[in-house]
């Protein structure tokens, strides 16, 4: 059996769906949840009960918003470019799938262990762009494609501090690869010695899955729903999911690069019981609480206080930020060897 | 045998779209088609072993570049029949350029001469399995040619240091926002509680109501108002037509000066 996984063709194909498989599901699994999460969470946070009517403690709503979405009437703008506007959707969904080969959940526990594993998944996010632009110019409608401009402008702007901030961790660490990034942190986990730029990296993450309070892109209040106001039926469901995905992909790298991936908290007994996957996820489940959190409780940005944080005060401090550490670290004499 | 089926389907497909990029008669078509190419372009570095480069190319030119240009192409406005117009009268001009590349390319290729000492040079994957390609490319960046990939960095620095200068435009009637002026305000200087004679409007105040103290400092003298209030309001030195009503007084108004 294992002969037919690990050394013919077809097996290693089987091998691979079924990887594949194995992170899929239970991440559209926990996507489907994670809108019950939210709403179930934001309710308790504004003193209300939140869905409850499907099933016990509403469990059951989030089949029912896609049951719902499913059957809904496919609607193409009139004046719309039709193989574009149904392509973007389809795109933002795929991207946000298809950066989880990299997202090690244990020690070499990845699709793709590969070596610019970091490079890769900020490659997959700088695309998200494009299926919101594309999906706003598509639509042939100005509120859309406004929410697609805004949008564009913003992810562009709050990657720059991303990269930033990822090139000060990989300065700490010394490979790309997301297997090592994570095993750098057994004695201390990123997010203390590089408190600010968790922080840093944490808010334009938020930014660049455009959640509140940066959800310009969607300004219920000035641009109706922004990108997907023409979207309706499963075309508008395929951006809600990819939106979702990629939350849960921002969490994982924040989980990746400052909290320890799949490590425990210490290495010492009753923490080392638990598995290395559940820690991983118990991680990505706090930053989307967090996502939740944020939320509820902070109102949305104005367009050019959002430019202003992420060019004016973002990008100059991570980039001091990161020529501190190189020097810290080359004083020190802490800089990792160039093995990697 | 699969590496070169990958590989043909990858420089098909590149070839085809980078077609594309110059046919097709959207030019948001034509940068999504110049997407794609440089997609495939990243999967050709994929298969000869330079990872680095691939994912930089992705990042580069598909996360960063292209978004401008397609952002940028999007809000153009492009009048097609125009566009379809020009075609005639500039394939001439377009062909001969055309013709005078592919004349060089034939001349460059034909005279190729590959320099004697080309095995000593470095390949494109290092030949040690523990050094991974982005290591192996620092190695050689800062080392060999340190002063040159500096000299790149500077060039792309003034080059944004010119787009700065170029696009930055400080007029004396600019509305700029100073944040910190912002958040030092207080209700106390923003605030004044007017009062409007009935059927009066705000005609004899230039259209607008604003208390005294926030004109005088936040808009520049002489571009508020209209011109006959302008000239009153210099004349009577802002005292009649606002009225205030003290709070603690209660009485209907006093005079604001």
């Amino acid at each position: 059996m294992a002969d037919f996984f690990f050394h013919t063709m077809p097996g290693q194909l089987v091998l691979i769906v079924l990887e594949t498989l194995a992170v899929l599901v239970p991440l559209l699994l926990g996507v489907a949840y994670l809108t019950l999460a939210e709403r179930k969470v934001m309710a308790a946070m504004q003193l209300r009960k939140g869905p409850n009517v499907n099933g016990p403690f509403g469990v059951l709503q989030a089949f029912a918003d896609a049951i719902k979405m499913l059957t809904k009437e496919t609607v193409i703008p009139s004046g719309a470019n039709r193989m574009l506007f149904l392509f973007a959707p389809f795109l933002t969904f795929s991207l946000a799938m298809v950066a989880w080969a990299v997202i090690p959940t244990g020690n070499g526990l990845a699709i793709a262990n590969i070596n610019v594993g970091v490079l890769y998944l900020l490659a997959i996010s700088s695309l998200g762009v494009y299926g919101i632009l594309i999906a706003g110019w598509a639509s042939n409608s100005k509120y859309a494609f406004l929410g697609g401009l805004r949008s564009a402008a913003q992810m562009v702007s709050y990657e720059v501090s991303i990269g930033l901030v990822i090139v000060s961790v990989l300065l700490a660490v010394g490979s790309l690869n997301l297997n090592d990034i994570v095993l750098a942190q057994r004695n201390v986990w990123f997010c203390l010695p590089m408190f600010p730029m968790f922080i840093v990296f944490f808010i334009s993450a938020l930014a660049e899955t455009n959640r509140a309070p940066f959800d310009l892109p969607e300004g219920e209040s000035e641009l109706v729903a922004g990108f997907f106001v023409e979207y309706s039926a499963l075309a508008f469901g395929l951006f809600f999911l990819g939106e979702y995905a990629n939350m849960f992909l921002m969490s994982g790298m924040v989980s990746i690069l400052f909290l320890g991936g799949w490590l425990p908290p210490l290495g010492i007994a009753p923490f080392t019981w638990i598995p290395g996957p559940l820690w991983l996820i118990a991680k990505i489940l706090f930053c989307l609480f967090v996502f939740i959190w944020v939320r509820a409780t902070f109102p949305r940005y104005r367009y050019d206080q959002l430019m202003r944080l992420g060019w004016k005060v973002f990008l100059p401090f991570s980039l001091a930020w990161m020529v501190l550490s190189a020097g810290f670290l080359m004083v020190t004499g802490l800089l990792p060897g160039g093995a990697g | 045998m699969m590496t070169q089926i990958v590989f043909y389907v990858f420089a098909a497909v590149l070839v085809l779209s980078a077609t594309m990029v110059v046919c097709a008669r959207n030019p948001v078509h034509s940068v999504l088609f110049l997407i794609l190419a440089f997609f495939n372009a990243a999967g050709l570095f994929l298969i000869a072993g330079a990872e680095f480069l691939a994912m930089t190319l992705v990042i580069v030119y598909v996360g960063a570049v292209a978004v401008l240009f397609l952002f940028v192409v999007m809000m153009l406005d492009v009048n097609f029949a125009r566009m379809r117009e020009g075609v005639q009268r500039y394939a001439p001009i377009g062909g001969m350029v055309g013709g005078v590349l592919l004349v060089e390319l034939i001349m460059a290729f034909t005279h190729w001469r590959v320099a004697s000492n080309i095995d000593q040079i470095g390949h494109l994957v290092p030949s040690s399995p523990t050094r991974t390609n982005t290591a192996a490319l620092g190695d050689v960046l800062y080392t060999h040619y340190i002063f040159l990939f500096q000299s790149c960095a500077l060039v792309l620095l003034v080059a944004m240091i010119g787009a700065i200068v170029l696009t930055l435009r400080d007029r004396p009637t600019g509305r700029r926002q100073n944040i910190d002026r912002q958040h030092d305000r207080t209700a106390a200087d923003s605030l004044e509680m007017l009062q409007v004679p009935l059927g009066v409007g705000v005609a004899a105040q230039g259209g607008f109501l604003r208390p005294h103290t926030s004109y005088d400092v936040a808009a520049v003298p002489g571009t508020y108002g209209t011109q006959a209030w302008r000239e009153q309001e210099t004349e009577e030195e802002t005292q009649t037509a606002l009225v205030v009503i003290a709070p603690a007084t209660g009485t209907k108004g006093q005079d604001n000066a």
